[in-house]
Formats: C-alpha cells, sequence, structure tokens
C-alpha cells in the first residue's frame, strides 16, 4: 500500500478519488434502478416494433399517406397524428379504406393487435402526437358519472350522432356513425384525434374525468334495456309514423274490410 | 215473459212515460246506414279520439306542466341530479314511478298517430268519391277544419313533456311565428310571454291542449256527425241504389254491433301497440336546453310534410325598410300550408263552378269516372309525399347510404315536377280502366278459356256481366263541357269575360271520357250474340 501513501498528495489525486467516487456512485445507482436496464431492452425492441411497423405502412398505406407519411392527393399527412390517431382508424378498420366513398366505414379490421401497435408506433416516431390507450387505462366504470355523462352527450355529440348515439347524417354523404358498440378505448381516441368528420374535444374543452363520463353515459344507453317496447331504431318519430301507416293503419282497415264483408 | 223481460218491460216503460223516448228510439235506432269498410275509416277517427280523451285524463293526474327548475330525482338512473323542468320531471314520473303510467302515456301517442292518419284516409275517401258535393260542403269544411285542429293539437302535445325533442320542435314554431313579416318579433314575444323560452309556454299550450282544442274538437266532432246523421250518409252506386234512399243495414242491432266492436278492436290495437312499441322514449332525448339538439331531430308524421318543406327551402331572405323577410321560413312555413288548407277547404265549390253541377248528390262517384278530381287528388298527395320524404331526409341518407344534398335536391325538383307527372298519369289510367269497364260491359268478363273452333280458329269464352254488375258499371252520368259563350245573339260580350273562358277550359278537361256503353250498343250486341 505504498502506492496510496506515496502518492496521496499528489496534484491529480484528489480530482482523481472524485472521479472514482462519482463514478460509484454512478455505478451503484444504475445497479439500483432496475428499472435503467430493462429501458435498453425496451429502446431496442421498440427500433424493431418501429422498423415492422414502417413495412407494414409501406405495403397497406403508403399509396395513399405517400412513403414517409407526408400525405399525397388522396391521403393527408400522417405526420403528427400520433398513435392514439392509428389505433382508432385502424383498430376499428376504417383504414385501409375500402373504396374512395366519402367517409371510411367501420369494418372488420385488416390487421390484428400487434400488426396495429406496429403501425402506431411507426406513426408515433414520425413526430409526437396523442398516444394510443388500452381499454384498462379507461377506468370509465370507477371514474365516470352516468348523468354527468349524459348532459356532456347532449352538448357535444347528439348533434351528430343522435340523442341515443345512434349516429345521424352530416353533409354531402358523410355520417356520424353510431357509438353504440365501440370499445371504450376507441371513443377515448376518437374524441382526442378527431377522426374524419369529427372535431378534436381536446383535454380543455372535455377533461379527462368528463371524456370517462361520456364514455359511462354511452355504455348505460347501450346496455339499457328497452323500457317502453321494441325501440323502432332508437330514431325519433320517423320509424313511428311508417309503423302506424303500415301495421297500424293497414290492421284496422283490414278489419274494416272483414267487418264490412258480406256474407257468402 | 220471463222475468228479465218483465223487469226490462217496466223499466223501459217508465222511462218512456216520463221521457217520450220510445218514438224517437224507434225512429232513429232503425235509421239505415250502407255497409262499406271505406266507410268506417272516420269511426277509426272518432274511436282513437275517445281513446285520447281517455289515456288523456288519466295523464293529467301527474303531468306538472311547469316550466320551473328541479333537480330530478326519480327512478331512472341515468338522469339522476341533472336539472330540468317539472314538466319534463313529472313526464319522466309518469314514465317510470306511476303504475301503468308508461303505458297510458305510449297509448296516448300512438292513439295520436292513429287519429291523424285515420282523419286522413278518411278525407281521402271522402275527396276521391265526390262525397264532399252539395249537399254537404259544410261537413267537409268542418272535415279541414278537424284536421288542421288535429295538427296543432298533436304538435302541442308533442310539445308538452318539454324533452330535447320538443323542445326543438317549440324552436321550430317559435322561428315560424317570428318569420311573419313587420308583427313577428311581437307575436313571438305575446305567445312566450318574453323570449325564447321563457317561462309561460308549457302552462300556456298545455291548458290549450286539454281543455281549449279538445272542447272544441268535441263540439265540431257533434255537429260533423249530426250532419252525417241529417243529411245522411251517401252510398256507392249500385241496383236499388238512388239519390232519393239509402240501401244498407239498420242501426240497430247492426251497425251497434259493428261499431261498438270496432271501438273495442280499434282501442285493442292502439293497446297493443303501447305495450309492445316504443314511441318517443323521452327519457332518452334528456331535458330540453336551447343549447342542444339531436341528429334526425324530425316531428311526428302529421307535420313531417312541413318540416320537409323548410328542409328544402332555399336560403331566400329579402330586406323590405328596415325589415327581414325571411322567406325561407316564412314560405314552406305559412304560406304554402296556407294556400294548401284554404284549397282544400273551398275545393268543393271550386269544383262546383268548374263543372257547372249545382245539383244534389247522394251517390257516390268511382274514382275513374271523374278523371280530374282523382288526378288533382292523386297531384296533392304527390306533393305531400314528395315533402314527408324530404322531411326525413336525414334518416334516408344514413339508412340508404345516400347524401343528404342529393335527396334534398331530388326534393326541391320533385316536389316541382312530380305532381304534375302524377296528374297526367293518374288521369290516363282512370281513362284506360273507364275503356276497360266499357269493354266488360260490352264483351263481358275474359275467362281464360280457350276454344278451338272445328275450323281450327281459337277463341277465348267471354262471360257476360251479371245485369247488376253492368249497371254498377253504367249508371254513372258523363259530364258535359260548358260551352263558352263570347258574346250573346245581340253581339254584347259576355260580363263575365276571363272567367267564362276559365269555366269553359276546366268543364272541357273535366268531360274528357271515354264513353260509357249506351243502351242501344248493349242491346245490338246481345242481339247479335259476338
Amino acid at each position: 500500500m505504498k502506492f496510496i501513501s506515496k502518492y496521496r498528495r499528489h496534484k491529480f489525486a484528489t480530482p482523481l478519488l472524485l472521479l472514482f467516487a462519482l463514478f460509484g456512485i454512478g455505478l451503484t445507482f444504475s445497479v439500483a434502478s432496475a428499472t435503467e436496464a430493462p429501458t435498453a431492452v425496451d429502446a431496442a425492441a421498440r427500433s424493431t416494433l418501429i422498423a415492422e411497423g414502417q413495412q407494414i405502412f409501406l405495403k397497406g398505406c403508403s399509396s395513399c399517406h405517400g412513403l414517409n407519411g407526408e400525405g399525397a392527393a388522396v391521403g393527408p399527412s400522417l405526420i403528427g397524428v400520433g398513435a392514439a390517431s392509428v389505433d382508432f382508424q385502424v383498430a376499428t378498420g376504417r383504414m385501409p379504406m375500402q373504396d374512395m366513398s366519402q367517409q371510411a366505414m367501420r369494418k372488420t379490421p385488416v390487421y390484428n393487435d400487434e400488426e396495429v401497435a406496429a403501425l402506431a408506433a411507426y406513426v408515433a416516431s414520425l413526430a409526437p402526437g396523442p398516444r394510443a390507450y388500452t381499454n384498462e387505462e379507461i377506468k370509465w366504470e370507477r371514474d365516470g358519472n352516468t348523468a354527468d355523462g349524459g348532459e356532456l352527450f347532449r352538448n357535444n355529440c347528439a348533434m351528430c350522432h343522435n340523442f341515443a348515439g345512434q349516429g345521424g347524417a352530416l353533409t354531402q354523404g358523410k355520417y356520424a356513425p353510431t357509438v353504440m358498440g365501440v370499445e371504450p378505448k376507441h371513443i377515448y381516441e376518437a374524441m382526442i384525434t378527431g377522426p374524419q368528420a369529427m372535431p378534436v374535444f381536446s383535454d380543455k374543452i372535455i377533461t379527462p374525468q368528463e371524456k370517462l363520463s361520456i364514455i359511462k353515459w354511452i355504455k348505460a344507453a347501450e346496455s339499457e334495456p328497452n323500457l317502453g317496447g321494441a325501440p323502432l331504431g332508437r330514431v325519433g318519430p320517423v320509424t313511428e309514423g311508417l309503423l302506424i301507416w303500415t301495421f297500424g293503419l293497414g290492421l284496422l282497415i283490414a278489419i274494416a274490410v272483414w267487418l264490412t264483408a258480406k256474407a257468402r | 215473459m220471463t222475468a228479465r223481460e218483465r223487469v226490462a218491460g217496466t223499466v223501459a216503460n217508465y222511462v218512456d212515460e216520463r221521457t217520450g223516448a220510445a218514438k224517437w228510439m224507434r225512429k232513429n235506432l232503425q235509421k239505415v246506414f250502407p255497409d262499406h269498410w271505406s266507410f268506417m275509416l272516420g269511426e277509426i277517427a272518432l274511436y282513437s279520439f275517445v281513446i285520447l280523451l281517455l289515456s288523456g285524463t288519466f295523464l293529467s293526474f301527474w303531468f306538472d306542466p311547469s316550466m320551473q327548475h328541479v333537480k330530478y330525482e326519480g327512478s331512472y338512473q341515468p338522469l339522476k341530479d341533472v336539472e330540468m323542468s317539472a314538466a319534463y320531471a313529472s313526464a319522466l314520473h309518469i314514465s317510470f314511478d306511476v303504475r301503468g303510467g308508461l303505458l297510458m302515456r305510449q297509448i296516448h301517442h300512438w292513439a295520436a298517430l292513429i287519429f291523424m292518419a285515420a282523419i286522413v284516409v278518411h278525407l281521402m275517401r271522402v275527396f276521391f268519391t265526390g262525397a264532399f258535393r252539395k249537399p254537404r260542403e259544410f261537413n267537409w269544411i268542418l272535415g279541414i277544419a278537424l284536421l288542421t285542429l288535429g295538427i296543432v293539437e298533436g304538435f302541442l302535445g308533442y310539445s308538452l313533456p318539454d324533452d330535447l325533442l320538443s323542445g326543438t320542435g317549440v324552436r321550430i314554431a317559435h322561428a315560424i311565428i317570428q318569420s311573419i313579416p313587420v308583427v313577428g318579433t311581437y307575436l313571438s314575444f305575446f305567445a312566450f310571454g318574453g323570449a325564447f323560452p321563457g317561462y309561460v309556454f308549457i302552462p300556456r299550450i298545455y291548458i290549450v291542449h286539454v281543455l281549449l282544442i279538445p272542447g272544441i274538437f268535441l263540439a265540431l266532432i257533434t255537429v260533423h256527425l249530426m250532419l252525417v246523421w241529417y243529411q245522411k250518409h251517401t252510398q256507392y252506386p249500385g241496383p236499388g241504389r238512388t239519390e232519393k234512399n239509402v240501401v244498407g243495414y239498420p242501426l240497430m242491432p247492426v251497425y251497434m254491433a259493428k261499431a261498438g266492436g270496432f271501438f273495442f278492436i280499434v282501442f285493442g290495437i292502439t293497446a297493443f301497440l303501447g305495450a309492445v312499441a316504443s314511441i318517443n322514449p323521452i327519457w332518452l332525448y334528456g331535458p330540453y336546453t336551447p343549447g342542444q339538439i339531436s341528429a334526425g331531430s324530425q316531428p311526428d308524421w302529421y307535420m313531417g310534410w312541413l318540416d320537409g318543406l323548410v328542409r328544402m327551402a332555399p336560403p331566400l331572405e329579402t330586406y323590405l325598410f328596415g325589415y327581414t323577410v325571411s322567406w325561407n321560413i316564412l314560405l314552406p312555413g305559412l304560406i304554402i300550408p296556407g294556400i294548401i288548407f284554404t284549397g282544400m277547404a273551398l275545393y268543393p265549390f271550386i269544383e262546383s263552378w268548374m263543372t257547372g253541377d249545382k245539383r244534389e248528390h247522394h251517390i257516390l262517384d268511382r274514382p275513374r269516372n271523374v278523371p280530374n278530381r282523382t288526378a288533382l287528388g292523386v297531384m296533392s298527395l304527390t306533393f305531400m309525399i314528395v315533402a314527408l320524404i324530404n322531411g326525413g331526409n336525414d334518416l334516408i341518407a344514413t339508412h340508404f347510404d345516400l347524401t343528404i344534398n342529393q335527396i334534398m335536391w331530388f326534393s326541391r325538383i320533385g316536389i316541382i315536377v312530380l305532381p304534375p307527372l302524377a296528374f297526367v298519369i293518374t288521369k290516363r289510367i282512370c281513362l284506360s280502366l273507364q275503356r276497360a269497364d266499357r269493354e266488360a260491359v260490352l264483351h263481358g268478363k275474359e275467362t281464360g278459356r280457350l276454344v278451338m273452333l272445328p275450323h281450327g280458329e281459337y277463341i277465348e269464352i267471354h262471360e257476360e256481366l251479371s245485369p247488376e254488375k253492368k249497371f254498377a258499371l253504367t249508371q254513372h252520368e258523363q259530364p258535359k263541357a260548358i260551352a263558352l259563350v263570347t258574346e250573346d245573339n245581340q253581339g254584347v260580350l259576355n260580363p263575365k269575360g276571363i272567367r267564362a273562358k276559365l269555366q269553359a277550359r276546366f268543364s272541357a278537361a273535366n268531360a274528357e271520357n271515354i264513353a260509357k256503353p249506351t243502351a242501344s250498343e248493349v242491346k245490338e250486341l246481345e242481339s247479335g250474340k259476338h
């Protein structure tokens, strides 16, 4: 240990010791906080996911949205739309579009969950945007309030989606689809991304808590039994009028004919 | 004589000795009515009116016509603690917390739809058969008044629960009132007691809905029926039926049984609908606030045509002397309905002027024998149906993958083009049917039986019509055109001028018919054994 004694007054001794100490602390910290190590692994997996997503994108999406998601004549730019948008559009089957009609309709999804996640990761890597959610994260049953949700729904949603969430017509063949039978995360993502003709409902306009209330009201309307009998589509007086002119009056006239039929 | 007969006889005698009712009853209970299914359409309206009175009385026990703000504390959880009017809260209370309340509400609403539909088909029957002709013009006008009142009454009932759909309808009514030039704003302040929606509207329309209009209804229906009684019922042509008699069955027992039974059938069907089919689920709509609206908000069907007209109106506005005239609301909301209803009410007089026919008529027309009137009726219905279709344009768009703009343009063009087309087509169909009648009278009914003659020729056997049938097909008289008199034999110009010309044109068009077989033609064929 002469070595230590000999150089302990050396002019580099203190800085060197300081360096060792810092290195030691850093090492201890990195060992102690176990989350650091998986991050490195996740980053690697993430870059693979992004690469996979890019491959899917190039095959399935780039013909309309451009090779780098920059947009083209028929498809808008996807830079900055975020993973939430991809998760909503692709996982509900709206994208890729079936045909160039006014609006992408809901259909059986083309990609499975892993492929959607890869696509979302790729699009999210282009520029930051709203992240995707899982159904477990949307705690509507715990944090929502049905009555508040109903008020919010009537204030913000019913003018397009109808009072009972059955959907309605917009201009030029566009339409607001039904919100019945939609996964909670997709309702949430639709509100934060504003897909197609729908406006964005930012967290300042409708707080995350209120969004959960809206979802809770939608789910309540979905599972509510038809208290008055056959719902007739829950679309208002048009179907009621149709029923009265066909079944109601039809039957009454048939009975009038029967009552006045001559005995043979 | 059984004990029961003895008791009944004693009671009847007791009443008769004090009122002298027996003579009156004997006369009126034997009154004869003709039998036809189309004569029962008005009855459907009458019976659904009775159902409306009964179910409406039930609802009025709990309904609170007040626009006071309350917090909902009833049993429907999705609206718990929501702020609403007392009217809406009590309508929810009826639906969820009153035994049988929802059923009664639904019966009341379905009965209203049946009531209006029955009035319309009854009106169509009266129009197409010419039952409105002298001496029944006043009863026709009463009918139009009942139809108009029915629309108003139905709309008020639709507005009372103060749910989101009701309020939207009231909002449109408010806009229509405001669209009246110059006085519209004042009228709307008058009706709503200030700015929309205010606090007085629901209490006001409540009393109009449950007292004023039903009272007028009762009075008008009574006069309507008394006139039918007094003027006697019209009948379809047939052997033995003349302008001076009525062929049918007596009121007692035949029509007592038929009409009484029919009432219970109408009630049964209404109650069935009320039990199995949801109508106006107000709890889903939520309370009305002026800031909210639902996609696909429609009125009930009898107002649907009006909504359709408003929806298709182009955005026209003019500014005159500092006043805004909103033609886009005024025209479809007031002017066109005004023309339609005035025209309908005056039609008996218009037709009598056009044809120059001032005689009494108790035998009904077969619609084909009056092609002009029938065509006019179908033309008007086409107008209404196009308007009604446009009233549901948003639902048609979503359910049939169309665009709402296309439907609107279809309606805008269709409402001008289709009614005249319908007129021409209907008139041609009527004339073809007349031709078919003529054929049937002259050559009999085609039996479809083919016979080969010995020399190889095929003929189809025609079966001669029965004399009764021949009579029914040929009894009507065919109108003759009024000759246009431009000047009399002194060379003086006809003082009627353009009116005479118009009348001559109309009556000439009215006289366009296929000549019915004459007696000599029939005789010739019968002797010749075609």
